[in-house]
């Protein structure tokens, strides 16, 4: 425990954080929330954000530069509460340079404005990586996107229609009432060309969208969503225009900007995702912009896409190998958890190849490269086809209804037609148009946009973040499941411990917690957090030095203690403790071997019964694991002997145990952790990747799933089910505003009033029933 | 009745102000974070932290 003015800190990063903040008077960050601390990892003097200084890489991150001001945004993922947006805003009292900075906690991003004389882009980033937020650079990320100049193109759009909605609504209300013979001349024609006025933006702007598209689809000879749209808004608008300018009436323009308007905003609801997410991620987000390579004994900070075979680089602590390497220098302890979810490291020796993706634990290491970045291990899974299809794009089950619709209402056209050109030729006109204008599709469209928006929330709330509403109904199509073992079914933050050995005394347990807890090495964490010892006994470090990747020496209360790796131990009592499998700490007191911790996964809590429901409706269940097959006796107990259990699977044997199900007429959902994953993940219906922690990077895939909510996976997958009979409901509710609608329209008497009535009235209590029906089948299966 | 003509035209101006100033709002960037300024206002004031910044057109200044 490091202390100063009777505060403890956990490490002595943490404790460099607060007397930089202490120094700048920050320390109301401790006070805003509950724990606002963030695992600092403290100063460092390594090259780690050297390749900042390059101007070229520097320049893709920079927004805007001048003499005086340069503006960047990073992405933080580990911003949390309201304390990181204090600390994050008063970066300039820590730093001058810093001119102001800006946070957007939804987004996770801050937005710093500084001053490149006074601080460079590589300081900022270190500032930001010493007080705990070390920003997300990646190589994707520098091909800025322009999200935010769409969006609001599209608030817009939805603000513009609803303004000529309403005030042509406004100036229809005195025709409505007076049933069209107002007195008063000339009042009239104003009403009905300022109407007229109002209508234009609605069609030539906030319309736009749906003509591009519907035309970009009868480009293609194929008639999607957005052509019945169109018809129904140019059939409304030819007829208004036609009346107004003949003088016959008022038109119907109050239903034509009213159809635009609620589409609009069906359509936003329906499409606003999660900000803070990233679905599509490929390799080259998770790999460094740059890399250190030394050439005859000259350090340069080389692009890592320019990394040739052959190259020398220098990896440093915390830093990811980009490129599968061969050890050259120095001792490696790779921690593979962004490639395969296990946390533990590997440590390699001189002359093993080392495959990227793995991170660096420990002093800097030599490295020759021994192909290039886009040909290693993992990433050559993405040069596979899957991952340049996009998938779920084909169409929902709405589109096949609205053409069943469109036909219908051709259907009706022709036979009022025939009716009236039989019986009153004067009557073919109105009537057929009246038709087309009162059955617009968009009732039954706005059905399934709200419906699935407001379930995209309602995941949501249950920790599932789904990358769109085409997820809803592919994942409500699911038969077969597959699970990734390791990081998916098991728990990587608790984890199971047993000591083995002499049974150690309170104090000695003190002394064994006290060291490990001095560690940031993952094993030490668990066994840190799984030790319990009375607070009162006193503590006192006299040294400590931590070995890395092999274990720890301490001297606490006077005990000469020893925590480590069976290698480790051995060094010193050669042949004492003999080499062994599996996970396992040895403790080492004065000497004396006491025993060891064993460390081994634990299963997730409810996956039993989660299996077991999901067994019961009838999904068939599979589970890969790229482990050896230690824990099948465990596995079938939580899945029963009915489920495949595939062991040693590589990324490549993943995805196509995924296409050999889908081959066989299966639609698969796969839920994943690690980029080991990340082929299955894309080449399933569904790929979900679990997440501990949702901050933290996930791969490519349709939806994030929050841990902790795994075992309510059954019942997600059937609140997806529902989503379809609710549509259904609706739809058959849409359709009998339709009957009315052309009740009136066939007999050649629809007036607009009546029109004006039916079209916002049928389109509010389709997205009421749609938004109460979801919430209450939410509610209904226990969400 | 004449006044009617008017009125029509002050009332479509003043919703037509209401809309310049929904589309001002929204370049200016005041609805791309509903949830900071919530947290933000909370903090004790101190002379030097900065209220808002405008960061619009930036990607524009640069190319």
């Amino acid at each position: 425990m490091i202390s100063i003015d009777e505060k403890n800190f956990c490490c002595e990063g943490c404790k460099q954080v607060f007397l930089l903040l202490n120094e700048n008077d920050l320390c109301v960050y401790y006070n805003l929330d509950e724990n606002p601390g963030i695992k600092a990892k403290g100063k460092f003097v390594s090259e780690r954000f050297a390749y900042l200084d390059d101007a070229v890489t520097a320049q893709k991150l920079i927004q805007f530069s001048s003499d005086n001001q340069t503006n960047v945004t990073f992405s933080l993922p580990q911003m949390h509460c309201s304390s990181c947006i204090f600390l994050l805003e008063n970066l300039h009292r820590i730093n001058p340079g810093v001119i102001k900075s800006q946070t957007n906690f939804q987004r996770k991003e801050v937005f710093i404005i500084f001053d490149p004389r006074a601080i460079s882009l590589r300081k900022v980033v270190e500032l930001l990586a010493f007080i705990g937020y070390e920003p997300y650079i990646s190589l994707k990320d520098t091909t800025a996107k322009k999200t935010n100049n769409f969006n609001r193109k599209r608030i817009y759009k939805i603000g513009v229609a609803g303004f000529c909605f309403a005030n042509i609504m406004m100036l229809s209300f005195p025709e409505y009432f007076s049933s069209g013979n107002i007195e008063q001349n000339g009042l009239k024609e104003t009403f009905t060309w300022l109407n007229f006025g109002l209508s234009l933006p609605v069609l030539f702007y906030s319309a736009s969208d749906f003509f591009i598209s519907a035309w970009k689809g009868l480009r293609q000879r194929y008639l999607n969503i957005d052509a019945p749209i169109v018809l129904a808004i140019l059939v409304t608008y030819i007829r208004s225009y036609y009346e107004i300018i003949s003088g016959h009436g008022a038109g119907y323009l109050d239903s034509g900007t009213g159809i635009v308007f609620f589409m609009l905003v069906g359509r936003w609801f329906q499409d606003k995702t999660y900000d803070s997410f990233s679905f599509d991620r490929d390799y080259l987000s998770y790999f460094p912009l740059g890399v250190t390579v030394i050439n005859e004994g000259i350090e340069k900070n080389v692009p890592v896409t320019q990394l040739q075979k052959g190259n020398r680089i220098i990896i440093r602590n915390e830093e990811m190998i980009p490129a599968d390497a061969v050890l050259m220098k120095g001792t490696a302890n790779v921690d593979y958890s962004f490639v395969s979810g296990e946390n533990t490291p590997v440590e390699k020796r001189k002359g093993e190849l080392i495959y990227a993706g793995g991170k660096q634990v420990g002093s800097a290491i030599e490295l020759e490269v021994a192909g290039d970045v886009s040909q290693n291990y993992i990433t050559q899974l993405w040069n596979n086809d899957i991952f340049k299809n996009k998938k779920n794009e084909e169409k929902s089950f709405i589109h096949p209804w609205s053409r069943y619709f469109t036909l219908a209402l051709f259907t009706v056209a022709i036979a009022t037609l025939v009716f009236w050109s039989i019986n009153d030729p004067a009557k073919i006109l109105p009537a057929v148009s009246s038709v087309l204008i009162v059955a617009c599709p968009c009732s039954l469209l706005l059905s399934a946009t709200f419906t699935y928006g407001n379930m995209l929330r309602l995941f949501g709330k249950n920790k599932l973040y789904l990358k769109n509403s085409s997820v809803i109904e592919a994942l409500a199509k699911i038969n077969t499941i597959v699970f990734d073992k390791t990081g998916t079914i098991t728990q990587n933050s608790s984890s199971q411990v047993v000591y083995e050995g002499a049974p150690l005394t309170e104090k000695e347990l003190v002394v064994v917690k006290t060291v490990a807890k001095q560690s940031s090495h993952p094993l030490s964490k668990i066994i840190a957090g799984w030790l319990t010892v009375p607070s009162e006994i006193p503590v006192h470090v006299e040294s400590f030095n931590e070995i890395t990747g092999k274990g720890l020496e301490a001297k606490v209360n006077g005990v000469e203690v020893k925590i480590g790796s069976a290698g480790f131990i051995n060094q010193y009592n050669p042949g004492f403790v003999s080499y062994d499998t599996g996970t396992h700490v040895h403790v080492m007191m004065n000497n004396v071997h006491m025993g060891r911790f064993q460390v081994s996964n634990q299963y997730r809590e409810g996956m039993k019964e989660v299996a077991g429901a999901l067994q019961k409706d009838n999904y068939s269940l599979s589970l890969l694991s790229g482990d050896n097959d230690s824990e099948k006796e465990n596995l079938v107990k939580i899945f029963g002997r009915d489920t495949r259990l595939q062991f040693g699977q590589s990324p490549q044997q993943k995805l196509d145990f995924i296409q050999q199900l889908q081959g066989s007429g299966r639609n698969v959902l796969m839920l994943g952790d690690g980029l080991n994953d990340a082929g299955a993940l894309m080449q399933s219906n569904v790929g979900i990747a679990v997440s501990d922690n949702t901050a933290q990077f996930s791969p490519a895939c349709d939806a994030i799933l929050d841990g902790n909510h795994v075992k309510q996976l059954d019942k997600l997958i059937a609140f997806a089910r529902s989503g379809k009979t609710i549509v259904t409901a609706s739809f058959i509710l849409s359709i009998l505003y339709n009957f009315v609608g052309l009740s009136f329209a066939v007999q050649g008497i629809l007036s607009p009033m009546v029109a004006a009535i039916l079209m916002p009235a049928s389109s509010i209590s389709i997205v009421l029933l749609v938004t109460a029906l979801s919430s209450a089948s939410a509610r209904l299966k226990g969400l | 009745m004449s006044a009617l003509f008017i009125l029509i035209g002050i009332s479509i101006l003043v919703a037509a102000s209401f809309l310049a100033a929904f589309l001002w709002s929204v370049k200016n960037g005041q609805f791309d974070d509903d949830y900071t300024p919530s947290v933000r206002m909370l903090f004790d004031d101190t002379k030097e932290i900065p209220t808002t910044i405008t960061n619009q057109n930036t990607t524009n200044l640069k190319n």
